[in-house]
């Protein structure tokens, strides 16, 4: 483990410099965003600046058996970078060059370390984006992002991380360099490795290039916000929409709860009597087929009793979203903290999976809101608890384990965007079963014999 | 009598950082993290820090946490992008009040301290150096001065391209008469002049002054008033922070104007914001400084909001670009009226930079104290300048002036710096030159 004599070593393969070792620097990197799991001080932070310094470190850390934590920007939500067993974390906070950007090809080449609402203003030059767009996009970095296959406002129309990613450079936990796929769209060669390194939590290898899919920019827009007496009606909307095969970009749903709590915060001018609302933007590149797809759209609204408005100026899209950004901020000033979930449905069960949670909100006592992006079905149930509050907080722990076991009952999944981490590690089996489990040790066992990747996360170590 | 508040007792902080959680959208924002982009440089890392403190996981007078609570230029940028409204002014000076009380103050800090508690004493201070300043700074240009080999030694902080202006040797308060009074005023305010107009420059309050004359405003600038306390407050010197507010609170009571008016986004900021908080609970003036907490004004809001304003005629044919202080912006929520009046000067064309409100890295003493991050972050600042070309570049922060011309000269920029004042009365004069 680590000792006076692996830290001179990471100086030493390193730099001073790129090293940190004062118990005050180690605190802040034994946490993520992710709220009430738990959280330890690592043994040292290393920040990497090139490949060869990586495997050098693999190889010392196979040596002495000693764990490796990778971390972005610490945005997560699941405890993906949390140094449960001390070790070493890297952070990639200082590997963060955009290598290329090939506006021919719509690829872009970034270091890990590039955040990615810095890779989509570079590329917006070129009139394109990189469509994933996590919350946390000014902060979370692209590395971080692909480990956790993160998702966004834009998932319905555009998918989650993974659907952008057309090759990658990793280390593997063995220490043996790894490139696959490139700039080529059609890349049918050997396993689909996109598949298995996006999403892998940091366990199966150290990402260190990534080559990402860019998409043209689109040119039109056009934002409408839905109000609803019955929350029955907004979820039918939703599914009325998809059923023409109209797919907005954007789509999101907003509980009574949370409009409540958001025109009280943010005094937007939202209808506190509505019991749900419905944002929608569908964009293109045609005026035409924008037009005609926002039309399709106010109709079905119509036809499902929503009353609903169409943004006319910028700043009349703005005020939409700003209802939308408003939802966390709003919520997290009622209480103390905020524990926000995404457990996921498909999206014909929005409506029974929003009256499942407000039934588990009052079983339990536990004030919820939920938001979220109702068209592709992944909700945030947002739990607003006092932390000094123990009798509270084991309520929300039942409050928490029911609202997973009711989205698997649906068919639903335990994570949309956020992954599993160490904080839905439990809930694991109930969705991919033993053998699912199985696999996944085998997958683990077969790329880092000594386990010393990211141990402990994703895959569960005990039955 | 105080209550028990954040400052006094390290425990009260509990209840602010549970808010925290630990989103990490202060990073995006943070000029120190933008620099050093590690974990401890922002606030969610100092967060985590204050409660390592309170779990018993770390001392408070730990070597390096006592440097990272201090490596922070407190301008609450990551205040602006909390989505839970941690209020991280309260927790990082109540970490350096917790951390100066344990600990002690630095020798240096006492004696600085001490004398601004003593205004008369400060005065004959900052005039004892201005009659010196020739030992340690030599000229440069008119008005402006660079270090000796001897004040070299200090630090490299003090480089030759380090300059300042120069420190009068008359303050600004022993120029003006404590009364101007014009016929017909429509308003009465105390001018709140704080210690770099005093002292490094007077012209911005010369033409503060001649321009609420302009529109008719009787200005009162108490001879006696004090040091706002910000410096002191940044350093944990909560005690000395509260003596000065008290000071200047009995000064305003006993002139009894109907408004103060700052020039200074740090002044602004101490007696708008800052007061309320560090008296809280005090019996005898809690009260009292909400009470002026509501009088107080930066100058633009004043001309723009308060008073019927008299525009400027005079065309300046210029091109500026306009820098937001952090303290104008973060704290005072001042930012769109200082655009407002330069655009209603003739001939200005405003300019905007990338980033007009990233941090210049002054942070009152933060340059001095953290050098190397500071030059880097006001690096960015100066090429963000650059790039617009402008004529003047114009602030509302005395000490962000200091800090954005030395920057400017340091990375080749003819670009002037001056206060949006300046400006107003270069108008009012060519206009009056026009008329004669």
């Amino acid at each position: 483990m680590i000792d006076d004599g692996f830290i001179k070593k990471c100086k030493d393969i390193f730099g001073p410099e790129n090293v940190l070792t004062d118990k005050a620097e180690l605190i802040t990197y034994s946490y993520d965003a992710t709220p009430g799991i738990p959280s330890e001080i690592p043994g040292v932070v290393v920040f990497p600046q090139n490949i060869k310094q990586i495997q050098e470190l693999i190889s010392l850390a196979r040596q002495t058996k000693t764990p490796i934590y990778p971390r972005g920007a610490g945005t997560c939500l699941s405890g993906g970078p949390v140094p449960l067993s001390k070790g070493v974390v890297i952070s990639f906070q200082r590997m963060n060059k955009i290598i290329e950007i090939d506006a021919d090809n719509l690829t872009a080449t970034v270091q890990p370390g590039v955040i990615i609402s810095d890779l989509n203003s570079a590329v917006s030059k070129y009139g394109l984006i990189y469509p994933p767009d996590p919350g946390s996009m000014a902060t979370a970095t692209v590395g971080g992002s692909v480990a956790e296959n993160s998702g966004g406002l834009r998932g319905l129309k555009y998918g989650v991380t993974k659907h952008y990613i057309m090759g990658m450079e990793v280390v593997l936990p063995t220490g043996e360099i790894f490139r696959y796929g490139g700039k080529t769209v059609k890349n049918v060669t050997a396993y689909d490795f996109t598949s298995l390194f996006v999403g892998s939590e940091g366990t199966l290898g150290i990402i260190t290039e990534i080559i990402c899919k860019l998409i043209p920019a689109p040119k039109y827009y056009k934002s409408m916000i839905a109000f609803f007496d019955r929350i029955e009606d907004a979820g039918k909307t939703v599914t009325d929409i998809i059923r023409a095969h109209v797919i907005p970009a954007t789509l999101e749903i907003m509980d009574k709860v949370t409009i409540q709590t958001v025109e009280n915060y943010a005094k937007v001018g939202l209808p506190v009597d509505a019991e749900a609302l419905l944002l929608i933007e569908v964009d293109g590149m045609g005026k035409d087929s924008v037009d005609w797809e926002a039309e399709k759209c106010l109709e079905i609204i119509k036809e499902n009793n929503g009353k609903a408005k169409v943004a006319q100026t910028a700043q009349e899209r703005d005020s939409i979203w700003t209802a939308r950004r408003a939802a966390l901020p709003a919520l997290a000033q009622v209480k103390p903290a905020t524990i926000l979930e995404d457990a996921t449905v498909p999206r014909t069960k929005i409506v029974e999976m929003l009256a499942a949670i407000s039934n588990i909100s009052k079983k339990y006592n536990i004030m919820i809101g939920t938001f979220g992006h109702a068209g592709d079905g992944n909700l945030h149930p947002t739990l607003l608890i006092d932390p000094l509050n123990k009798d509270e907080l084991e309520r929300v722990n039942k409050a928490i384990d029911e609202i997973f076991e009711v989205a698997l009952s649906f068919g639903g999944t335990l994570s949309g965007e956020h992954g599993i981490g160490v904080a839905k590690l439990k809930y694991l089996k109930n969705e991919i079963g033993k053998s699912g489990i199985k696999t996944m040790r085998r997958i683990k066992q077969a790329l880092d014999p000594d386990n010393i990747l990211n141990p402990a996360k994703l895959v569960p170590v005990e039955d | 009598m105080t209550a028990k508040t954040v400052f006094d007792d390290v425990e009260t902080l509990k209840k602010e950082l549970i808010r925290c959680m630990k989103c990490g959208n202060c990073m995006s924002v943070c000029p120190v993290y933008g620099v050093e982009e590690k974990e401890s440089s922002v606030a969610r890392g100092k967060i985590a820090l204050g409660e390592a403190i309170l779990d018993d996981k770390i001392d408070i007078d730990d070597e390096t946490l006592v440097k990272l609570i201090f490596n922070c230029l407190v301008c609450k940028s990551c205040m602006l992008a909390c989505p839970s409204g941690v209020r991280y002014d309260r927790i990082i000076l109540g970490l350096r009040a917790t951390i100066a009380k344990k600990k002690g103050l630095p020798f240096i800090k006492k004696v600085l301290f001490g004398l601004l508690k003593n205004p008369e004493l400060f005065d004959k201070g900052m005039k004892a150096f201005a009659t010196m300043q020739g030992l340690f700074l030599k000229h440069e240009e008119q008005k402006v001065r660079a270090p000796r080999g001897l004040l070299r030694q200090f630090g490299k902080r003090f480089d030759e391209e380090f300059l300042l202006p120069e420190i009068s040797k008359e303050s600004f308060r022993d120029t003006v008469q404590e009364l101007e009074d014009v016929e017909d005023a429509q308003a009465t305010a105390i001018f709140f002049t704080g210690c770099s107009v005093n002292y490094f420059y007077p012209e911005v309050g010369n033409d503060l002054i001649y321009v609420l004359k302009k529109n008719k405003v009787r200005v009162i600038t108490p001879r006696k008033q004090n040091c706002c306390g910000m410096p002191v407050m940044v350093h944990g010197d909560i005690d000395t922070a509260r003596e000065l507010a008290k000071k200047n609170i009995d000064i305003f009571e006993k002139v009894n104007a109907g408004y103060i008016i700052t020039v200074c986004g740090s002044c602004g900021s101490a007696l708008k914001h800052e007061y309320p908080i560090i008296l809280e609970g005090d019996t005898a003036y809690e009260e009292k400084a909400k009470k002026w907490t509501d009088k107080v004004y930066d100058i633009s809001t004043f001309l723009l909001k308060i008073i019927k304003f008299e525009p400027p005629k005079g065309e300046l044919n210029l091109k500026v670009t306009y820098h937001d202080s952090c303290h104008l912006k973060k704290s005072m929520k001042v930012f769109n009226e200082p655009r407002q009046l330069l655009k209603m000067i003739p001939g200005i064309t405003l300019i905007e930079m990338k980033k007009p409100d990233m941090c210049c890295g002054s942070g009152g003493s933060y340059h001095l104290t953290h050098p190397d991050t500071a030059l880097k972050i006001a690096q960015s600042k100066a090429e963000d300048i650059k790039q617009t070309q402008a004529d003047v570049v114009c602030t509302g922060c005395p000490a962000c002036m200091m800090q954005l011309f030395e920057s400017i000269h340091r990375w080749d920029n003819s670009c002037k710096v001056l206060h949006t004042v300046n400006l107003l009365a270069q108008s009012y004069k060519s206009e009056e030159k026009e008329n004669v």
